[in-house]
C-alpha cells in the first residue's frame, strides 16, 4: 500500500526525523490559510505548492511550483487542484489531483550552501535484510545515477538481531561528505528514519531528496513510503491512511471481492487459480497474438459465486475481447468449477465476447462435458496448449 | 531415492487442529504420509484425525520422534511457530501459510541461520516425493513416480508442469515449491542442488516468476557445477513493472529481474528455456532423448 507525501512526512515527523514542513489543502482558499499558518510557525515567505497523487515525477509533470507571495499560492494552487497530472510513472492518461500540500520553502540562503542527497530504506531480498541505499547525488532519478555514477550509490547492510549501530550512521554521514553540525543531524535523521522504517513495517522508504539546509539542518523534503502489505493487520492507523481515489475502481472492487485483480491494457480478459499460473496465462495470451487485459487470481475456493463475480469484473474493462478462464483443479473439482461457470453465464445474461475454459486436473472430463453440454458459447479445453490455439482463433474471427 | 521427504519421513502438522490443518492433514495421511501427529497449543493430550495432539513441537519431537513439519499456523503467529519447531530440532519444516509479515521472516531467517533445520516456503504449496510422501497442499494424483524433479515459486504453475511432465510419459521424483514470497527458507539453487546430487532424479524443471535474483543465482550455479540437464520458465513475461502480481515477492524492481532477463541469463548458462508454459513437458521429454545415456 502506498500513501501521499504529506501523510509520509506526519509519519516521519512522529518518529523524529526531520522534514520540510508543510499542510494539506483541498482548495485554493485553504492553500491560503494553509501558507499563513506555515509562515506564522517556521517565518516561510515563500512556498511551494505540491500536487499529492500516488505517483512520482511530480514536478516535470508541472505538479509541483513555487509561490512568492499568498496571491501566488492562491495561483499555484488553482491551476494545480483538479489539474490531470501527468508523469513518468502515470502512463498517459495521468492522474487527477485532489489535493495539495502547501510547503514551506527550505532552499533559503544562509551561511553555507545546500546540499541535495539520496535515501531510501529496502529489504534485500537476497540477504534477507535490510539495508540503506544512499547517494550524494540528491534530486535525480536514482536509476539514473545507478546508471551513470554507479560508485556514488552507497549501501549499509543492518543486522536484524542489533539493528542499527551508531557506528553505522557515522559512516553514512562521512560518506555523504557532512562535518560539524550538519554531520550530527545526518545520523540523528538516519537513526530516526531507520526506527520509523521498522517500527511501521514499511516495504520501501525513499527519501529524495534529503536536503541539508543552509543553516545545516536535514530533512526530507519529499517521501515516498510504502507498507507491507502482510502487516497492515498490525497497523490499523496507517490502514486508514489509505486513498482509494488513487487506485483503479475495478481493482478497489475486485478487493472487496478477495479477488486478486490487476488491471493491463490489452484485449484478453483471464481467470486464473493460482499467481504463477495467472502470470503464465497472461503470457500465454501474447504467444496466442493477443495482449493481457488483466492480471485475475481467483484463488483456491473457485466457486460459482466468486466465478461470477471476476466475470464481472472483467467485463467492466471495454476493452476485453475474449476471456480466457484457466483453472487447474487439485483440491477444487474442476466439474463444479465448471457448473459455476455455467450458472454465472446464466446470472450475468448475456456475456459479449467468446469464452475459452481450459480445465484440467480433479474431474477434467466431466467439466468438460458440462461445458459442452450447456449449449452456451463456450470454447472448452483440457490442454493448456489447445486453450493457447483457441485464443488465436478467437482472435482471428 | 529422492530429496527431502520419504516414506520414512515423520511428519507433525503444526496448527493441526485447525480447518486448513485438519483438511489437508486428512488428504496427507490419505495420500499414504506417515503423519504422527500435530501441535495446538492447549489441546495437548487430545487425538485429532486418530493421532495425537501436543502442546509443543518439543513434546511432539519427544514422544514421536518426528523429524518433518508442516505449519498451518495464521500469518500473526507463523513466525512464533517456525522457530518453536526449528528449537525442537525439526529437520524440515514446510510453511503453507500466505501472508507472514516481512519483518518477522527477517527475524526467523536469522533465527535459522545457524540450526541445523531446513525451512521450505513460506506461502507454498510444499514438498511431495511422488508416490511416498506429501507434505503440502498439492493435488496428490498429478505426481506420478518418476525421475523429473521441480523447483517452483508458485502452486497450480507447480501442478501444470507436473501434469505435462507426467502426459509425456516420464514422471515426477520430488517436487519442491518454494514459495513466492521476498525472503523464503530454501532458494532455487538449493533446491537444484539437491536434485543435481539426487541419484533418482535425471532432469530438473526450473519454475520461476518475475521478481528478485533467485532464477539468476540458481542459472550461474548449475552453469559451474550442473551434471543434468534442467529445463526453465519464468512466469510474467507481460506483467508491468512496478505491480504486485499476486504474490508479494513478484514486483518488478529493476532491470535485472524482469521476466526477459532472467531468461537470457538462463539460456547463456545452458538451461533449455521455454517461452510458453504449455511445452514445459514436451520440453523436458525431448531435452532429456538428446542426452546420452
Amino acid at each position: 500500500m502506498n500513501i501521499h507525501e504529506y501523510q509520509g512526512k506526519s509519519i516521519l515527523k512522529s518518529f523524529g526525523v526531520g522534514i520540510q514542513e508543510g499542510i494539506v489543502a483541498d482548495t485554493p482558499e485553504q492553500a491560503v490559510e494553509a501558507a499563513k499558518e506555515l509562515n506564522k510557525s517556521t517565518g516561510t515567505n515563500w512556498w511551494v505548492v505540491k500536487a499529492q497523487i500516488h505517483a512520482g515525477g511530480r514536478g516535470k509533470g508541472g505538479g509541483v511550483k513555487l509561490a512568492k507571495s499568498l496571491d501566488e499560492v492562491k495561483e499555484k494552487a488553482s491551476a494545480i487542484i483538479g489539474m490531470n497530472l501527468v508523469t513518468p510513472q502515470t502512463g498517459s492518461q495521468g492522474k487527477k489531483v485532489n489535493k495539495v500540500l502547501v510547503a514551506q520553502d527550505v532552499y533559503y540562503p544562509g551561511a553555507s550552501p545546500t546540499k541535495e542527497f539520496y535515501m531510501s530504506v529496502l529489504l534485500n531480498r537476497q540477504k534477507g535484510r535490510n539495508i540503506i541505499m544512499y547517494s550524494t547525488e540528491g534530486g535525480m532519478d536514482i536509476e539514473e545515477v545507478a546508471a551513470k555514477t554507479p560508485h556514488l550509490i552507497f549501501k549499509e547492510e543492518i543486522d536484524p538481531k542489533v539493528g542499527l549501530q551508531g557506528f553505522q550512521a557515522r559512516k553514512i554521514a562521512f560518506n555523504l561528505g557532512l562535518s560539524g553540525e550538519s554531520f550530527k543531524q545526518m545520523t540523528k535523521f538516519v537513526a530516526s528514519l531507520y526506527k520509523a522504517y521498522d517500527s511501521i513495517d514499511a516495504s520501501l522508504f525513499e527519501i529524495n531528496p534529503v536536503l541539508k539546509t543552509s543553516d545545516d539542518k536535514i530533512i526530507a523534503v519529499d517521501a515516498k513510503v510504502g507498507f507491507d502489505e502482510n502487516a497492515l493487520f498490525r497497523h490499523p492507523d496507517y490502514l486508514a491512511m489509505r486513498d482509494i481515489t488513487e487506485e483503479d475502481p475495478t481493482e478497489v472492487e475486485a478487493g472487496e471481492h478477495n479477488l486478486n485483480y490487476v488491471k493491463l491494457d490489452g484485449n484478453v480478459g483471464c481467470m486464473v487459480n493460482g499467481a504463477g499460473l495467472a502470470m503464465a496465462t497472461m503470457d500465454i495470451i501474447k504467444l496466442a497474438g493477443g495482449d493481457p487485459a488483466n492480471f485475475l487470481d481467483v484463488g483456491g475456493t473457485a466457486n460459482a459465486a466468486r466465478v461470477e463475480q471476476a466475470f464481472r469484473i472483467i467485463l467492466k474493462d471495454p476493452n476485453v475481447k475474449a476471456i480466457l478462464v484457466n483453472i487447474f483443479g487439485g483440491i477444487v473439482r474442476c466439474d463444479r468449477v465448471a457448473q459455476g461457470i455455467v450458472d454465472a453465464y446464466k446470472n450475468i445474461g448475456s456475456i459479449p465476447v467468446p469464452i475459452i475454459v481450459r480445465l484440467q486436473g480433479t474431474n477434467a472430463e466431466e467439466a468438460k462435458k458440462i461445458i459442452d453440454e450447456s449449449g452456451l458459447k463456450v470454447f472448452s479445453a483440457i490442454q493448456l496448449k489447445e486453450a493457447a490455439d483457441l485464443v488465436n482463433e478467437v482472435l482471428k474471427k | 531415492m529422492s530429496v527431502l521427504v520419504n516414506k520414512s519421513s515423520k511428519v507433525i502438522v503444526q496448527g493441526f487442529t485447525g480447518s486448513e490443518g485438519t483438511f489437508h492433514a486428512t488428504q496427507m495421511i490419505e495420500y499414504g504420509t506417515n503423519v504422527v501427529g500435530g501441535v495446538t497449543p492447549g489441546k495437548g493430550g487430545t487425538s485429532h484425525l486418530d493421532r495425537p495432539v501436543f502442546n509443543t513441537v518439543a513434546d511432539a519431537v519427544q514422544k514421536t520422534g518426528a523429524d518433518v513439519s508442516i505449519v498451518f499456523v495464521p500469518p500473526a503467529f507463523a513466525a512464533d511457530a517456525i522457530m518453536e519447531a526449528a528449537d525442537a530440532g525439526i529437520r524440515l519444516i514446510v510453511t503453507i501459510t500466505e501472508g507472514i509479515p516481512t519483518k518477522d521472516m527477517i527475524m526467523v531467517k536469522e533465527y535459522l541461520r545457524d540450526k541445523d533445520t531446513r525451512l521450505i516456503g513460506p506461502n507454498c504449496p510444499g514438498v511431495i516425493t511422488a508416490g511416498e510422501c506429501k507434505v503440502g497442499i498439492m493435488p496428490g494424483f498429478v505426481f506420478k513416480p518418476g525421475k523429473i524433479g521441480i523447483v517452483s515459486k508458485s502452486g497450480t504453475l507447480t501442478y501444470e508442469a507436473a501434469d505435462q511432465v507426467v502426459k509425456a510419459g516420464l514422471g515426477i521424483s520430488t517436487a519442491i515449491g518454494i514459495g513466492g514470497d521476498p525472503i523464503i527458507g530454501t532458494t532455487t539453487k538449493e533446491a537444484v542442488e539437491l536434485f543435481m546430487n539426487d541419484p533418482a532424479t535425471e532432469g530438473i524443471i526450473m519454475i520461476g516468476e518475475i521478481g528478485g535474483s533467485l532464477e539468476a543465482e540458481a542459472a550461474r550455479w548449475i552453469k559451474a557445477n550442473g551434471t543434468k540437464p534442467v529445463v526453465g520458465f519464468i512466469a510474467g513475461q507481460t506483467a508491468p513493472a512496478g505491480r504486485r502480481m499476486g504474490h508479494a515477492g513478484a514486483i518488478i524492481g529493476g532491470a535485472e529481474d524482469t521476466a526477459a532477463a532472467k531468461m537470457q541469463i538462463m539460456r547463456e548458462c545452458g538451461i533449455t528455456v521455454v517461452d510458453s508454459p504449455a511445452v514445459i513437458g514436451l520440453t523436458m521429454a525431448a531435452t532429456l532423448k538428446k542426452v546420452p545415456a
